[in-house]
């Protein structure tokens, strides 16, 4: 039906297309060179004045009639069949009476539940119909309004800029939308959170056992949301991947910069393209199947005993994959220094290496900072190599062979395959990703303005 | 101090032992920086040439899939003319084997037989029988896949000096697909399977298709939303909008969005348009619009710097001729940044594609074993079928997930081929 009605829409502004351009080319006929707007303009404004509100109209119906109808439904519902507090009461109740409607029948359903079937199928072909009829008198509104607005004199072209503007700043707030939609949606989820979770907790709690709160018999989530050691892990996990991607990437700059050849720079960096170019889940796949075996090979050749999903294995393969982010943004910074200051030591008889350590690196070292600094809160919100290759328990250690679990595994493994959003274990996920958005922002912030601010200073 | 103090230094000896070996240090600390750039280029280069030869060397395997060619007679008994689709075909499979090796009879030797052939063998005959049920009562020759660990045994990755405790398949099955071997049964054809079948619990009839789909239709999504969206935000960003707070806070949040890690446009997904509005589970309308939120900042970055790089005197020659600003912008400056634009998107979509962690939390990593027929079917996508694969714990599916990374790959680099073509062929210089 959503389909059919944007047709409709596309259709109908066609049309109005041509009611309009022929009407401006009777004007042109009629009047010559005194007419405002090329006749494309008069088309083009009756096209967006009966096309946007009929989109608009479809677009924001399609997203609200879903939870008007289950407003109404639970409303129709006689007073106590749903008397839970808790949402998901209604929300089982209105997932059965769905089923019930679509003919999936599970069981005997109760008359109320077959009721209100019964009420949901009408209401539903109501609403769709109503869409549509709506937009189409909308449309024929518009259609009615634009072309009796359209004249000799009349600014087309002005009018026509003008929407196309309103468009495009609303197309710009959309990012900010999108911020909002996250901040949003994560302090009100986590909010719910710490209503049953008290935030010093779970900051400061060192006991991390989200599972525990499943089960009704118990204390509810008491003591077991303490995320200290899930950010340990986290931590660990990323010091480890650092630990491997900034002195190769940062060498592997130097190298391109100061000693390389073109020919050399010409294959080294498409290399290091593909290298930032590979999926996760691949780096993921990469980790449980060659790294992690390695690590633990080795580690029984020198005796030791080493876990299956060691932080070393998964912070190694997310080290790999950071590599070339460190290593094209120190490249920037070197390159940003200007040639003058390098020409003079070599000039004064300094050998490359004491020009690139004593001269580049001290001029480069804020932007390769903030290089490194963005490769940290990338490191922190990884998520698909530690899904695969970290563990799931929670210890608080910083033994890099043991298992330990990250931020971003604790979000999707209590998210994946859940549906209530009521119960502690699913919105402590939006805790920690409320978490997490802080810290990768806060990040991102302090080394954006790093490299702006070092970029300025020879400009 | 005076002037007669002074004393003209001495004379360097630059050919003295103390500055020869002063400067042999100088050169080797030079070479050694050197060395270590030389070094971590090298590491570089051999992690990822480690990556894909450990990938394609698991992954080639299956792209082959061990059949075995078994004469099937359609007993009458079992199947009735009149309704072909019920039938019990389980029987007709135990009599196919059966014909082929007479001398098994115990029930125990006869079930160890029936693990030869996938699970699904009686379904593709019930197909077969469907299209044309005037093979009822006739012998037909049927190519079917061999169960995993047989296919696994024919490709040499089950070793047969594995004591027999140790392997799924024991010495007298072996012996029996030996048999077939011998007969000339067995081949090994190229897997079309694997692009033409959904996902399935057996390894052997596992394929790609819905995943392919389910992506295909994702990243439709996502095109459609973010690229006239990031067009139009850059459009303005660049060209109308006046230097003040307000397009400050949009630029500093575009480029905030940029770095966000992609499971909180998960959580925003999951939130907002599952919770909030009530959109399907795992459909890929979802999957599109949530990746189309991380592809917008990319594609108005790369769509600002596209139309910086138009000359200011093509703008300046259109509004001198009389041309409106937004004529200016539509009838040439966009035209001539369009190739910019092109490249960036499809980097874009190319990120888009691989990208696995909010599509997880959407639900687009449910077992479904048909490609979505809409936009708001359940469905997979690549990435999120190479996570259920690698989880599962058959050797087949080792290979089947290699596979599939590589078909994955395969379509990153189709897409970054193309996005450089592009640059290559409509890019200018002025």
């Amino acid at each position: 039906m959503a389909g059919y009605a944007f047709l409709l829409i596309l259709l109908l502004s066609i049309v109005g297309y041509y009611v309009g351009r022929s009407a401006g080319n009777r004007f042109v006929t009629a009047q010559g060179r005194d007419v405002h707007s090329l006749p494309g303009y008069h088309g083009a404004f009756v096209a967006v004045w009966i096309g946007v509100p009929a989109f608009i109209l479809v677009l924001l119906w399609l997203l609200l009639q879903g939870p008007v109808i289950d407003a109404m439904l639970l409303s129709s519902l006689p007073a106590g069949y749903v008397d839970s507090d808790t949402g998901s009461r209604a929300a089982l109740v209105l997932s059965e009476i769905k089923n019930v409607a679509a003919g999936r029948l599970f069981g005997e359903p109760s008359d109320e539940v077959r009721h209100a079937a019964d009420l949901y199928n009408r209401w539903e072909a109501i609403a769709r119909w109503a869409m549509l009829v709506s937009a189409l008198a909308a449309m024929i509104v518009a259609l009615v309004i634009a072309r009796a607005k359209l004249g000799p004199r009349f600014r087309a072209r002005n009018n026509f800029e003008f929407v196309v503007s309103a468009l495009m700043i609303f197309c710009s707030l959309v990012a900010i939308a999108t911020t909002v939609g996250i901040i949003a949606s994560l302090v009100f989820e986590a909010w719910a959170f710490f209503k049953h979770v008290p935030i010093n907790e779970f900051l400061f709690g060192l006991r991390w056992e989200p599972q525990i709160a499943l089960r009704a018999d118990q204390v509810a989530g008491k003591g077991a949301f303490g995320a200290i050691p899930v950010f340990t892990g986290t931590l660990l996990i990323a010091f480890i991947a650092m630990l491997v991607a900034t002195p190769i990437g940062i060498f592997t700059a130097i190298y391109l910069v100061e000693y390389a050849s073109d020919r050399v720079r010409a294959t080294v960096k498409p290399i290091m393209e593909i290298l930032a170019g590979i999926p996760t889940v691949v780096y993921g796949f990469f980790a449980v199947l060659i790294v992690a075996p390695a690590v633990r090979d080795t580690g029984s050749v020198l005796g030791i005993a080493v876990s299956p999903n060691s932080a070393l294995a998964a912070g190694a393969v997310m080290g790999i994959m950071i590599i070339p982010f460190i290593s094209s943004l120190s490249d920037d910074a070197l390159k940003a220094v200007p040639r003058t200051m390098s020409d003079g030591s070599l000039a004064l008889g300094a050998t490359r290496a004491e020009t690139m350590t004593k001269v580049m690196l001290p001029a480069a070292i804020p932007g390769i900072m903030g290089g490194v600094l963005l490769a940290m809160s990338r490191a922190i919100g990884e998520t698909m190599i530690v899904v695969m290759a970290a563990g799931l328990i929670a210890s608080l250690t910083l033994n890099p062979i043991d298992s330990v679990t990250t931020v971003t595994v604790q979000i999707v493994t209590l998210l994946v395959g859940d549906t209530e959003f009521d119960s502690p274990k699913t919105l402590a996920a939006f805790a920690l990703g409320l978490v997490l958005f802080v810290v990768t922002l806060c990040l991102n912030i302090i080394a954006l303005r790093i490299v702006q601010k070092y970029r300025e200073q020879y400009e | 101090m005076s002037t007669a103090d002074m004393t003209l230094p001495a004379k360097f000896d630059w050919s003295s032992e103390a500055a020869t070996a002063r400067r042999k240090r100088r050169h080797r600390a030079d070479r050694r920086l050197r060395r270590l750039g030389i070094g971590a280029i090298v590491i570089a280069i051999g992690l990822l040439s480690i990556l894909i030869t450990s990938l394609a060397a698991t992954g080639y395997r299956a792209f082959v899939q061990t059949m075995v060619t078994v004469p099937v007679y359609i007993d009458p008994q079992f199947v009735k003319e009149d309704d072909p689709a019920k039938g019990n075909y389980r029987a007709i499979v135990k009599g196919t084997l059966a014909s082929l090796f007479p001398d098994v009879t115990s029930p125990g030797e006869q079930r160890a037989l029936g693990q030869l052939l996938t699970n699904n063998t009686q379904f593709f005959i019930r197909d077969r029988v469907v299209a044309d049920p005037s093979i009822i009562g006739k012998t037909i020759e049927m190519t079917v896949p061999v169960s995993d660990p047989f296919d696994q045994l024919e490709k040499g990755v089950l070793s047969r000096s594995l004591p027999e405790n140790q392997r799924k398949i024991n010495d007298m099955q072996i012996g029996w697909f030996d048999a077939l071997a011998a007969e000339g049964r067995i081949s090994t054809p190229f897997n079309w399977g694997l692009f033409f079948n959904s996902d399935s619990r057996f390894p052997e009839l596992a394929g790609l298709a819905g995943a392919i789909v389910g992506s295909l239709y994702a990243l439709l999504v996502c095109f459609l939303i973010s690229f006239p969206v990031g067009i139009a935000a850059a459009v303005y960003l660049e060209e109308f909008a006046p230097k003040n707070k307000w397009t400050d806070l949009i630029e500093v949040n575009i480029n905030n969005l940029a770095a966000v890690p992609s499971i909180v446009f998960g959580l925003l997904g999951l939130a907002v348009f599952l919770n909030f509005f009530g959109l399907p589970r795992s459909a890929p309308l979802v999957g599109g619009m949530v990746l189309s939120l991380m592809t917008l900042p990319t594609i108005i970055i790369v769509t600002r710097a596209s139309l910086k790089a138009v000359p200011p005197s093509i703008r300046e020659g259109a509004l001198g001729m009389g041309a409106s600003r937004h004529q200016v912008i539509a009838h040439h400056v966009l035209p001539l940044a369009l190739p910019g634009i092109l490249t960036g998107t499809i980097i874009g979509l190319a990120q888009a594609l691989g990208e696995t962690a909010p599509l997880l939390l959407i639900g687009m990593n449910a077992f479904i074993t048909s490609p979505p027929g809409g936009l708001m079917d359940a469905s997979t996508a690549l990435p999120t079928q190479i996570f259920i694969w690698a989880d599962s714990p058959e050797r087949g599916f080792v290979d089947r997930t290699s596979a599939a990374i590589l078909v994955l790959l395969g379509f990153l680099i189709l897409m970054n081929i193309t996005a450089i073509f592009l640059r290559q062929r409509l890019e200018r210089t002025w």
